[in-house]
């Protein structure tokens, strides 16, 4: 790979690729290497749809869908793909996948649909997916590949969950639209389910998940 | 929303609704290469331009070919697609034309494919229904805003390196921190104009 032009400035690809070696189990991906917390990967969308818990789910379970469809199919294609079409034709599977999400939200779940906006879309260009393609269903067999696409989607659903939950209940005291904070004595923070919001849980999130973690990783940088 | 100028809507594209700061498109490479203002000009400057022309690419292909055929269930694959031939056809016209554009650029290019907030403005584009004109404005306000963004984060985190920052917070939680202040900021602009 001609990267080391752009040591500057490093891709989502090689930070996939860095995190991909060794033997994946299901533990390896949703916690010690989770794709968003630890390697921060995939964070455009987890910004934008966690204002509320059931959006987060739903996109949580967009993004397992099609990382385990991508994975299974770039992988059972693997010694097919020539080297040099690869990226585009990942791109084009991931992209498989996710018209086969959008169009099942919009003919069963209209208004989440229109709630997750382009976020649906924006899943092609999630380095997560990407990333799990490129650095390990070309080199692994299908079903390994769809347990590593499981365990890295879980590792995204489960810190968008926990963002979720946190902003929808300070931003408005409810947990799936009830009441859960009663109004009489907490006043609903507004500023957690806007934009700024979203920057701060997230980084609060990850530095949380720095410090259980340990210092280590910070040796390599 | 067909009365908003397009001029109105660049404005807004740049402060109010500013593609990163409140559609959160374009994280990824804005928090890893928001390290130094000169990189961050670079990628800017090659993020505003492939922007804006390929939102107006994708905006003839989804008018003149998806809508008027049914196809436009395609429209991620072909958007994806679009960008990725554009992106790779102006790599390969910068490199044999002007080797000086290509050296300032040219290393900027090939991460823009996998750059959300291009591909975001195009859905933006298509969800809320925008006129050629329009589309070319938010192209470039968003493209700028973008920009201006990433610039601002180098400036500030270049500033972040004399800091006394806790451990498990150095690096990307401090960058989402002050990315989040930053927001704050800008929702100062939020009277000023508004498209939805």
């Amino acid at each position: 790979m001609a990267e080391n032009k752009q040591s500057a400035c490093v891709t989502c690809q090689p930070a996939g690729l860095c995190g991909g070696k060794g033997l994946l189990t299901l533990k390896d991906g949703a916690w010690r290497n989770n794709p968003l917390a630890i390697q921060v990967l995939g964070i455009c969308s987890a910004l934008a749809v966690t204002s509320r818990l059931e959006n987060s789910l739903v996109m949580g379970a967009a993004l397992i869908f099609v990382c385990v469809g991508s994975n299974l199919i770039v992988s059972l294609l693997r010694k097919r793909t020539p080297h040099r079409i690869r990226m585009i034709a990942e791109v084009a599977i991931i992209a498989t996948f996710v018209i086969f999400f959008d169009q099942f939200l919009k003919a069963f779940y209209w208004d989440m649909s229109k709630q997750l906006g382009p976020y649906v879309g924006l899943i092609i260009t999630n380095c997560i997916v990407m990333g799990r393609a490129e650095a390990f269903a070309l080199q692994n067999p299908p079903i390994v590949s769809m347990v590593d696409g499981l365990a890295n989607g879980i590792g995204y659903a489960v810190v968008l969950a926990i963002i979720g939950f946190f902003r929808e209940l300070l931003g408005t005291g409810e947990i799936f639209g009830h009441q859960v904070l009663s109004s009489q004595w907490y006043t609903p923070n507004q500023l957690m389910i806007l934009a700024p919001g979203a920057f701060f849980a997230l980084g609060i999130v990850i530095g949380i998940f720095n410090a259980l973690k340990g210092p280590e990783p910070q040796e390599k940088k | 929303m067909s009365e908003t100028s397009a001029w109105v809507i660049f404005i807004a594209a740049i402060f109010t609704n500013n593609i990163l700061l409140t559609n959160f498109l374009g994280m990824c490479s804005f928090i890893v290469c928001s390290g130094q203002i000169r990189t961050s000009l670079g990628l800017g400057t090659a993020v505003t331009f492939v922007m804006v022309t390929t939102t107006i690419l994708n905006y003839v292909i989804y008018h003149l070919v998806l809508a008027p055929y049914g196809l436009v269930h395609l429209q991620f694959i072909v958007f994806i697609a679009v960008i990725a031939a554009f992106v790779q056809l102006v790599e390969m016209f910068v490199e044999r034309f002007s080797p000086r554009l290509y050296f300032a650029l040219g290393i900027f290019l090939p991460l823009i494919t996998v750059n959300c907030a291009i591909l975001g403005a195009s859905l933006f584009m298509i969800i809320r229904e925008y006129s050629f004109m329009q589309s070319i404005g938010f192209g470039l306000g968003a493209g700028i805003g973008w920009a201006l963004a990433i610039i601002l984060l180098a400036g500030l985190r270049q500033k972040m390196r004399y800091s006394n920052v806790p451990e498990p917070f150095r690096g990307v939680p401090i960058a989402m921190l002050i990315t989040g202040v930053m927001a704050m900021t800008f929702m100062g602009f939020a009277g000023m104009v508004s498209i939805q």
